[in-house]
């Protein structure tokens, strides 16, 4: 692995083109950019096409032999059944709009990050062998044959992507990169094309429930070690029935919640606000992962994953699912889930068994997402909080890509927030970097591997950036979101970018302010750490 | 010669051969071919283009529901939403008709446009700042362009009809009423030229879009400008007979196409541009004007959860179910307490 350079090495972007036409230039395969080839074993898992070991420094990628009939068939499929990829293909006019609002272009200056140019790969391509211009013209009709330097190209800067969809926002035409990024990594898989962090996921969750391949016991234990936690610290037993029938609830949750910190302070948080409606739910060790790698790589591999969800609420028999807090999850719950599978006649329209609330905009998805879930509590005065618990805490919050521009989940999360801190403690990133011009995490998309960390830092650039003003301004010490993956890969960020910025969930914070009957009393919140007013500083200003 | 010179020489030249053509063809007595057969095709290799290519478009389906959510999604009733929110992201037809109907009419989205620059910072460099602020320019020069072409065009009619349409001469009087030369300067027709002249600026000028342009997009700029410079030498200087291009335009418009003497020669060159720009626009990135109605990621509501969208071409997907995890598990799950469907 190539030694990451310095923030100060890092941040010198050149954003001026080269000086060779980008059809010309042969793109240079950087370690540090890239993710390694996918494993065979995993690739078995799954049934994926041409398992092999081959590297991507090779020259050889050990392409099999038909490769390119097999993409360019590839191509023709997608054009008859995704309208979206022909009119994608067609339409875009090159104006440049989305050129500078692309993560990794702001990280890099490498035009081919442009999301223009960045489908113009693949346009290219289209051009030359499903349009006359291009079969006649070629290159001065901007198309280019399909060689195996392209198709390095396409797997180089497809997961130079995290299909945040920034640019499709601010395209005049809609035009969505992040579908065409995951059409191309689709036709790339055709071909056994694949990238080993992605893969490994989702073969793991394929094979056992869950990205971080845990078995059953192993989940338990994890969920039992977290509820004990939870009882050392509030002397509040929080436990989870696991794989119960006749639950009302499926509680859902990315595995990421209950495998690391700081997503498993983000877990504890969920079974004490659970615990304190003492809810009917229960969690399974089948479909024990929210996220979806698997959609990362392709539609239907998406949906194999998927599919856990639906299945198991059925067989444990529950009326709806809650979910918690993920980004990507919640895209595919929101935007695939019910076409995949609808429509689901076996769970019920869900209806908060606290407050009564039916989830109005939920009835045939019957999945409730926990920041709704919660706002409606606190909403009907349903929970008892102490917001001075988290008076440590001055957050900023990121809207996280999925949420925001698959989805429009902005309001939610900010009431929970108002109503957990103190006044005055929460404070918004510049306008043009929050909600649905948030800027991505930069790690997202399968792409949170160690070996590409120069790519990941450099794509979060943005993100980190604008955190970092908020802190210098206001004196911000935590960033708080509703993504998993975004507090798997935003601490890594900070303590490149911004030192001593702490990554939270929003959970996290309710569960820490609930105010229990019988509960000890409190001195740290759930990480630990001393509540304004105990501990070690409380003592030095008393004895001064 | 390099990629940006190919790109951009190539059409300048097509551009100038084209009006080359038209003069060669008019002064070797071919006003028959460049007056009525040329345009007769143009028009109908702009609708059969246009018609084909859009029923391409149409039959593939649209399996996801997946619109950018540029706003607050429906929610908990007491979670409001205002206007501008429905419109930019929509729960139904009617809020989807206003986010089309605003993209369509006013741009939305180029409106939303920002740029974004790196503040260096020299003793510090991790210190450096990345800001970004709303940019309008480019929005400004796109609504100039289409909306000055749409009225140059609108203007046009008169040329065909007869009588003309009330609308038109008043439309005419409105773009004329800066009234300090003779014949009354069409400020639209100005504007025309100033805009596309902005746009193929900002091509030729910015590194990054320099470096994205085609010749693709080179051309119906210099195509555009070759037409709206024409028609304004036509109009100002090099005055033609009006009544005899009103003949022959009346002509073709009623499927009688006469060919009358002694319209000069930069008429037709003006005729010939404008049928080009016809016959190439299904063929073209100008196809985005119809396009965008078409673009699945604006004209979808985003009601995937309370109403279900339906994929005509879904199918059944391999996957393990609970039973395979059970038996790969069973015993360490009893071991765990965890319940099993199977005790063997």
């Amino acid at each position: 692995m190539a030694k990451l350079p310095t923030p100060a090495e890092l941040i010198q972007v050149n954003y001026k083109p080269p000086a060779q036409g980008w059809m010309d230039l042969k793109t240079e395969l950087r370690p540090g950019y890239y993710v390694n080839a996918a494993a065979p074993k995993w690739m078995n898992m799954i049934d994926y096409p041409f398992p092999r070991a081959w590297s991507v420094a090779d020259e050889d990628w050990k392409l099999p032999e038909d490769w390119k009939e097999r993409v360019l068939q590839g191509i023709q499929d997608r054009l008859e059944r995704f309208r979206s990829l022909k009119v994608f293909f067609d339409i875009c006019v090159r104006c440049g709009a989305c050129a500078d609002k692309c993560h990794f272009f702001l990280g890099t200056g490498d035009p081919k990050n442009m999301p223009v140019l960045r489908a113009e790969l693949m346009r290219s391509v289209y051009r030359r062998y499903f349009k006359t211009a291009g079969k006649l013209l070629g290159e001065l009709a901007g198309a280019r044959d399909l060689t195996e330097d392209v198709i390095k190209e396409w797997f180089y800067y497809l997961h130079q992507c995290t299909i945040c969809r920034r640019c499709s926002v601010f395209c005049p035409y809609g035009i969505d990169m992040a579908e065409m990024t995951l059409l191309g990594r689709e036709l790339l898989a055709s071909v056994g094309l694949n990238i080993d962090w992605a893969l490994a996921s989702v073969a793991q969750c394929y094979d056992k429930g869950s990205h971080i391949g845990a078995t059953p016991q192993a989940f338990k234990d994890m969920i039992d070690f977290m509820a004990e936690e939870n009882e050392r610290i509030t002397g509040i037993s929080t436990p989870v029935s696991i794989n119960r029938k006749g639950a009302e609830i499926l509680f859902v949750v990315p595995s990421g919640d209950y495998f690391a910190d700081p997503g498993s302070f983000n877990f504890m948080g969920y079974l004490l606000l659970l615990k304190y409606l003492d809810l009917d739910y229960t969690m399974s060790t089948y479909a024990a992962e929210g996220g979806n790698f698997g959609w990362f790589i392709s539609h239907e591999m998406g949906k194999r994953l998927n599919a856990k969800m639906y299945e198991e609420a059925k067989r444990l028999k529950v009326k709806w699912i809650l979910g918690g807090e993920c980004g990507h999850m919640w895209r595919v719950c929101n935007q695939y889930m019910p076409t995949w599978w609808g429509p689901i006649d076996f769970l019920e329209e869900p209806v908060s068994p606290i407050t009564g609330t039916k989830f109005e905009n939920a009835t045939v998805h019957k999945m409730v997402h926990i920041s709704e879930f919660t706002a409606d509590l606190f909403r009907h005065g349903k929970l008892k909080v102490d917001p001075q618990r988290n008076a440590h805490i001055k957050l900023t919050y990121h809207d996280s890509c999925n949420t925001a521009r698959g989805m429009g989940i902005f309001e939610e999360p900010r009431y929970i927030i108002n109503q957990v801190l103190p006044e005055g403690h929460f404070f918004e990133m510049p306008p043009n970097t929050i909600r649905e011009k948030t800027f991505c995490c930069g790690s997202s998309s399968g792409i949170n591997a160690n070996e590409n960390m120069d790519i990941r830092m450099l794509g979060g650039l943005p993100r980190a950036n604008a955190v970092k003003y908020v802190a210098e301004k206001y004196g911000v010490n935590h960033l708080g979101c509703i993504c998993a993956l975004d507090r798997a890969t935003l601490p890594t960020l900070m303590q490149y970018w911004v030192p001593q910025m702490e990554v939270t969930g929003i959970t996290e914070m309710v569960g820490n302010a609930l105010v229990f009957d019988d509960e000890l009393e409190r001195t740290t919140d759930l990480r630990d750490r001393d509540l304004v007013g105990f501990g070690e500083a409380a003592e030095e200003e008393e004895a001064e | 010669m390099d990629f940006f010179k190919r790109h951009f020489l190539v059409p300048l030249i097509a551009v100038l051969g084209l009006v080359a053509l038209a003069y060669i063809g008019v002064k070797a007595d071919l006003t028959f071919v460049f007056g009525v057969v040329i345009p007769y095709l143009a028009v109908l290799i702009f609708f059969e283009g246009l018609i084909f290519r859009i029923i391409s478009w149409a039959r593939s389906p649209v399996p996801f529901k997946i619109p950018s959510t540029c706003a607050q999604g429906k929610s908990l009733p007491w979670i409001k939403r205002s206007l501008a929110d429905k419109l930019d992201n929509p729960e139904n037809r009617l809020q989807v008709f206003g986010r089309m109907a605003l993209e369509i009419l006013t741009f939305r989205s180029l409106f939303r446009n920002t740029r974004s620059e790196l503040q260096p910072n020299q003793e510090k460099p991790e210190d450096s700042r990345l800001i970004h602020w709303s940019y309008k320019w480019l929005w400004l020069g796109a609504i100039a362009f289409h909306y000055a072409f749409l009225i140059v065009i609108l203007r046009h009619i008169r040329f065909f009809t007869q009588p003309v349409p009330h609308f038109v001469t008043a439309l005419a009087e409105a773009d004329g009423f800066v009234q300090f030369y003779i014949p009354t300067v069409y400020l639209t027709g100005v504007l025309l030229v100033v805009a596309v002249t902005y746009l193929l600026a900002r091509r030729l000028y910015t590194p990054t879009l320099r470096y994205i342009s085609l010749a693709a997009d080179y051309f119906p700029l210099l195509l555009i400008m070759a037409i709206g410079l024409s028609g304004i030498l036509m109009r100002y200087f090099y005055k033609v007979d009006i009544a005899a291009v009103k003949q022959l335009a009346v002509g073709l418009a009623t499927l009688r196409p006469v060919v009358p003497d002694g319209i000069g020669v930069i008429f037709y060159i003006h005729l010939f541009l404008v049928c080009v720009l016809f016959a190439y626009f299904p063929f073209s990135k100008l196809m985005h004007a119809p396009g965008v109605f078409f673009s699945p990621s604006r004209n979808t509501a985003g009601d995937n959860r309370w109403k279900l969208h339906v994929n005509p071409w879904n199918y059944p997907v391999k996957f393990h179910d609970y039973m395979h995890q059970e038996d790969d598990y069973r015993e360490a799950m009893i071991e765990a307490g965890l319940p099993v469907e199977k005790e063997k």
